[in-house]
């Protein structure tokens, strides 16, 4: 093992540069962004310090240093303190429930003097550091059923305290942990049910105002996709060509049947018959159970049922949204054009990226965003200054670096010789993941407005610090991944 | 070290779930930003306040350089309605002084997508439209109090002369299918209608300016954008010279009134409009400004139709008028020649049929013909050409499309192409028209014989007929009518320089010239026999379907080197020598001589104070 001296003088060698170049790159273009979308006519110079692009030089400069900082300390505190710090964190969570004021709703905010900071932000490093740190410990793998509930418990605490602070989109953010989960052995099947689940719930808003056979044609669609789903697994994940042969012609039979039917004006109702051919398709395969692999023919019995009540609880769960939550999905589903409120941002802000054309309209030549037609343009919709004043080229660039910094984050968690240091990457690239895909996907109208931030982009103090650290601590432990010894 | 090589691979999947969602992306912003164009259009109209400045439309100018036609700022209040918030309605009807209602009915109509189709929320809609000087300083103090609403300066036209509405015509809002047709235009904008402004709106309208105006998402104007250098300065329309003079077309307005018919008067060697009087006529500035809308429909509803330009749309038998044509016909065709005399019994008689005639000698050549205005004479010739000399030409068809040939050559039949809109083209049957009324080859020249004197189907305009006399004037060509003499900074067309002869030679012309200078030295057009002027005339007597005969005359002076020729028609005014012949002497007298002279005062008189209106059969209700 090193000197500590010696380790200190190596690290500047080893680091890897190439990310530290995206993240350079991408903290002066969204500091530029920022001062283009907060540009004014009568407006101060791009360091002003009561302009925004003067604060985020600020909070740039602040980053650096304490990147420098992270960079400086030794790999191993990381994980020697990553619970400490991740239950400094919750209570500083628990804390700001009951100190922030109150801003639009939410408390997240500890105002301390002149700044402000938003602790949520560093909820991420501190639960990545904690799941790193579970999943290193001794012997740790994920069998049983007690493992999945402590790495579950890490991830959702900070996202129940969050949504405590009303910030719903920022504990959202937690579930993209997930994610490591399934590199770490969780069944590629959870991540598929939760994809069919929201296909179900997507599917059954989204077409619950016209009819098919007297129920809603969401719903029809959905019990024709459970009844495809069933017949699928029997044949490739049971492997039983019979059964998903008999039960495909009993459906088919019975679909024509009943279309024949209707054409003659015999009128059947939805419920009865979707009911009835499920359950005789499910009490054939149970008849036949024994013939078969038993556990798989159950789960995929198991399935169709639990879609059935998923099915029916997607009216629920949306009944039970607040109205605006509803109107923000159906607007996003474009169930309804609403150009004055829910939709307003999204319009404003297809208007500002549509109109950048192929190479843009030119640094600080975007109308849409100067004229402030777009909302929260320096902050969650700093994409549309890109996409307007840069065009097709511009944002094409940008979303291909975000694609390589994944890529080369990917790369760096796989090369770790520590389970600690992979996990650790994991979640970096997860959460990158999940904010890219829904900052930009809002902005471009693909995803429903959720109010979290362009990593390293946007303008905000918490969120440019909050995401520093996070890259530099991967930074820092693939800096030593030599030294480090493994403990298993 | 542990690897799991399996759980390993999961790392492209990872990967490749965001590359596929890096693609969509891709996708989708190609598609926002590369192929469609909306976005562009919303954020320009979102940004960019375009405000139209408007040209100065083009002036008019009388043939001696008189102002006739100017203009006159007017101002109109817009909106943007998505702009317009909730404001104090009370103190904008009180600044404006209109009722609250009439205000509410206002915004429902231009909501109202039927009466008002280009209505968008995002463009200028008029809300009042000429308001007064004063009207506009007492609402612009208020304006700031108003978002979405602004001021939108126009010219409204204004008239020197009260006089020549039906030439000069007026402007008024475009309608929605010349929005449709003309992309020039926009909702509220002003078009010419009727008259010179309608035919000259190309030239007169100029080109609108437009200034770019940046503002953000509250509306609020934030200055120029580029610093004005994409702002569009207007072209001010380009001004006109009538060549109407002005004072002969008040002359002839003056004589005209309580009177139903048109005088059209027209230099001969430049086919010029001197004049174009239709009566009755109405005073231009009615149609400008607020009021118009309620007295175009009064003008419209009125039973003597002033609108109907009497010079140029009415069709009328032609009468006697039509006479030397006929003479010309059959001197070309060599049915007669200048010694050709044919018998007048008190009349044309021939197989049972009598066209009647009044006392003079006979027989009688073409020259005395033209100056007693015989009948017989016309319709003796006529006769010959299609009966006797037939075998000429072939069938009754083809004699009779000879002599339509003729006829349009000189310009009847067909429109003659003045520059002003809906003209008439009169009535000139072919042989088509008459083998369908009686059946092929069953039709002679007794049937027709009444064309031969300008009645039966004949109908002429009184600028066909003073075009005619033009015509004559110059001895077999005429340059067609036209209205303006000249455009500042253009060319008129070609058409109204170039001449077109006509199918009758030169030398037959002198016949027809010598025959109406006898007619006014010693025969029907006696009055217009002025000293000095060498007036030569031919006066026509049309009988019509609606009551007593039309007064006509045509007539050119002077003889050699003729300056002006013109016809007057009056309606149901009896003898062409009681109203035509006078009022045409005066309107010579007056253009060559710039006065009456004091002997010939007395026409003047009787013709500005008599009334032929009551013959019309028109009650006034």
């Amino acid at each position: 093992m090193a000197s500590r001296n010696v380790n200190n003088n190596s690290i500047f060698k080893s680091v890897d540069f190439f990310t530290i170049g995206i993240y350079l790159l991408f903290v002066i273009l969204g500091a530029f962004s920022i001062y283009a979308a907060s540009y004014d006519f009568d407006n101060a110079g791009i360091f002003d310090f009561s302009e925004f692009s003067g604060k985020q030089f600020m909070w740039i400069g602040i980053s650096a240093c304490v990147a420098v900082a992270i960079l400086l300390i030794d790999s191993r505190i990381y994980e020697a303190y990553a619970y400490p710090i991740y239950a400094a964190i919750l209570l500083l969570l628990i804390v700001t429930i009951f100190i922030a004021p109150d801003i639009k709703g939410s408390r997240s905010w500890l105002v301390l003097g002149p700044v402000s900071i938003q602790p949520a932000e560093f909820a991420k490093f501190a639960t990545s550091l904690a799941l790193a740190r579970l999943f290193n410990s001794y012997n740790f793998r994920l069998y049983n059923i007690k493992n999945y509930l402590i790495s579950i418990t890490i991830i959702l605490l900070p996202a129940l305290l969050i949504i405590a602070q009303h910030e719903t989109g920022s504990a959202l953010v937690y579930f993209s942990l997930f994610i490591v989960l399934y590199r770490e052995g969780m069944s590629g099947m959870v991540i598929l049910s939760a994809f069919i689940s929201a296909l179900y719930f997507v599917l059954a808003i989204k077409f619950s105002e016209t009819s098919v056979l007297g129920i809603e044609t969401g719903q029809f669609i959905v019990f024709c996709i459970i009844i495809v789903v069933m017949i699928s697994m029997l044949l490739f994940y049971c492997k039983s060509f019979v059964l998903a042969r008999n039960t495909a012609l009993f459906n088919i039979g019975a679909a024509l049947v009943a279309t024949i039917l209707t054409y003659f004006g015999v009128t059947i109702p939805g419920y009865y018959y979707f009911a009835a051919v499920i359950s005789i398709s499910i009490l054939y395969i149970l008849f036949n159970l024994f013939k078969e692999k038993i556990k798989r023919v159950l789960i995929t019995v198991c399935t169709a049922l639990l879609s059935i009540v998923l099915l029916f609880s997607v009216d629920i769960l949306f009944n039970h949204l607040g109205p605006h939550q509803q109107m923000r999905i159906k607007v996003n589903l474009g169930m309804v054009e609403d150009l004055r409120d829910a939709g307003y941002n999204v319009n404003q802000s297809k208007i500002a990226i549509g109109s950048g054309g192929f190479t843009g309209k030119g640094f600080l030549k975007g109308t849409q965003t100067k004229l402030k037609f777009v909302p929260e343009q320096h902050t969650d919709f700093i994409f549309c200054t890109i996409g307007e004043e840069k065009g097709f080229v511009g944002s094409a660039i940008v979303l291909i670096l975000f694609l390589i910094l994944i890529y080369r984050i990917i790369f760096l968690s796989e090369r770790q010789t520590s389970s600690f240091g992979r996990i650790y990457g994991y979640c970096v690239a997860s959460i990158l993941i999940f904010h890219v895909t829904i900052n930009v996907g809002m902005v471009i109208g693909l995803c429903p407005v959720i109010g979290i931030p362009l990593p390293l982009f946007s303008y905000g103090g918490s969120s440019l610090l909050g995401f520093t650290i996070l890259l530099f601590i991967l930074l820092r432990i693939d800096a030593s991944r030599r030294e480090r010894i493994n403990y298993n | 070290m542990r690897k799991d090589y399996k759980l390993e691979k999961r790392k492209y999947f990872i990967g490749g779930i965001f590359t596929l969602i890096v693609v969509l992306y891709l996708v989708r912003l190609g598609e926002l930003q590369l192929f469609e164009t909306k976005y562009k259009e919303s954020a320009d109209s979102n940004a960019f306040f375009r405000k139209t400045i408007y040209p100065s439309r083009g002036m008019m100018y009388d043939r001696n350089g008189e102002l006739v036609v100017y203009n006159q700022p007017a101002y109109d209040i817009q909106m943007i309605p998505r702009e317009v918030h909730d404001f104090d309605t009370l103190d904008f009807c009180k600044a404006l002084q209109i009722s609250p209602d009439a205000l509410r009915k206002r915004f429902a109509d231009i909501k109202n997508k039927k009466l008002n189709p280009g209505y968008s929320s995002y463009t200028p809609q008029t809300v009042i439209s000429h308001l007064t000087a004063q009207d506009y300083g007492r609402i612009q103090e208020k304006l700031y109090r108003f978002d979405g609403f602004f001021i939108q300066k126009k010219v409204i036209r204004q008239y020197n002369h009260i006089a020549a509405a039906n030439v000069l015509g007026n402007i008024r809002e475009v309608n929605k299918n010349e929005i449709k047709r003309d992309n020039y235009y926009a909702a509220g904008d002003y078009t010419g209608d009727l008259g010179i402004e309608k035919s000259y709106e190309h030239i007169l309208r100029g080109e609108k300016g437009q200034e770019i105006l940046i503002r953000d998402a509250h509306g609020r104007i934030k200055g120029r954008y580029n610093n004005g250098s994409l702002d569009v300065a207007p072209v001010s329309g380009k001004d006109i010279t009538l060549s109407l003079d002005i004072e002969l077309q008040k002359y002839g307005e003056e004589l005209m009134q309580n009177k139903i018919g048109a005088i059209v008067a027209i230099e001969p060697e430049t086919g010029e409009v001197l004049a174009m009087v239709s009566s009755p006529t109405y005073n231009p500035t009615l149609l400008t400004g607020r009021q118009r809308g309620k007295n175009y429909r009064e003008l419209n509803n009125n039973l003597y139709l002033p609108l109907f330009d009497r010079s140029l749309m009415a069709a009328y038998p032609p009468g006697s008028t039509f006479k030397p044509t006929q003479g010309l016909i059959f001197l070309q065709e060599n049915i007669i020649d200048s010694n050709t005399m044919f018998p007048c019994f008190h009349g044309y008689v021939s197989g049972g049929l009598r066209v009647g005639c009044h006392t003079h000698g006979a027989p009688l050549s073409l020259k005395p013909a033209i100056q007693t205005s015989c009948n017989a004479y016309f319709c003796w010739g006529l006769k010959t050409m299609l009966d006797s000399k037939r075998s000429r030409y072939g069938s009754v068809s083809d004699v009779f499309e000879v002599w339509k040939n003729h006829l349009v050559s000189m310009g009847y039949g067909y429109k003659l192409g003045i520059d002003l809109p809906s003209e008439s083209r009169g009535f000139i049957p072919n042989s088509k028209y008459y083998s369908k009324v009686y059946g092929e080859n069953r039709w002679s020249a007794n049937t027709i014989i009444s064309i031969a004197i300008g009645q039966g189907e004949i109908l002429a305009t009184p600028l066909q007929i003073a075009n005619l006399c033009a015509t004559i004037a110059n001895r077999g060509h005429f340059i067609t009518p036209h209205v303006v003499k000249a455009i500042k900074g253009d060319t008129i067309p070609s058409i109204y320089t170039q001449p077109r002869f006509t199918t009758i030679d030169t030398k037959y012309y002198n016949e027809i010239v010598e025959g109406m200078r006898m007619a006014v030295t010693g025969g029907t057009c006696r009055m217009a026999n002025i000293p000095g002027l060498d007036v030569c005339g031919k006066t026509g007597t049309a009988q019509n379907p609606h009551g007593r005969d039309h007064s006509v005359f045509m007539g050119f002076a002077p003889m050699d080197n003729p300056k002006i020729a013109v016809c007057v028609y009056v309606e149901n005014a009896g003898f062409g020598a009681t109203y035509g012949v006078p009022i045409g002497s005066l309107i010579i007298e007056k253009y060559l001589n710039g006065e009456i002279s004091s002997q010939r005062q007395y026409i003047e008189e009787n013709m500005k104070h008599s009334n032929t209106i009551i013959y019309s059969g028109i009650k006034k209700r």
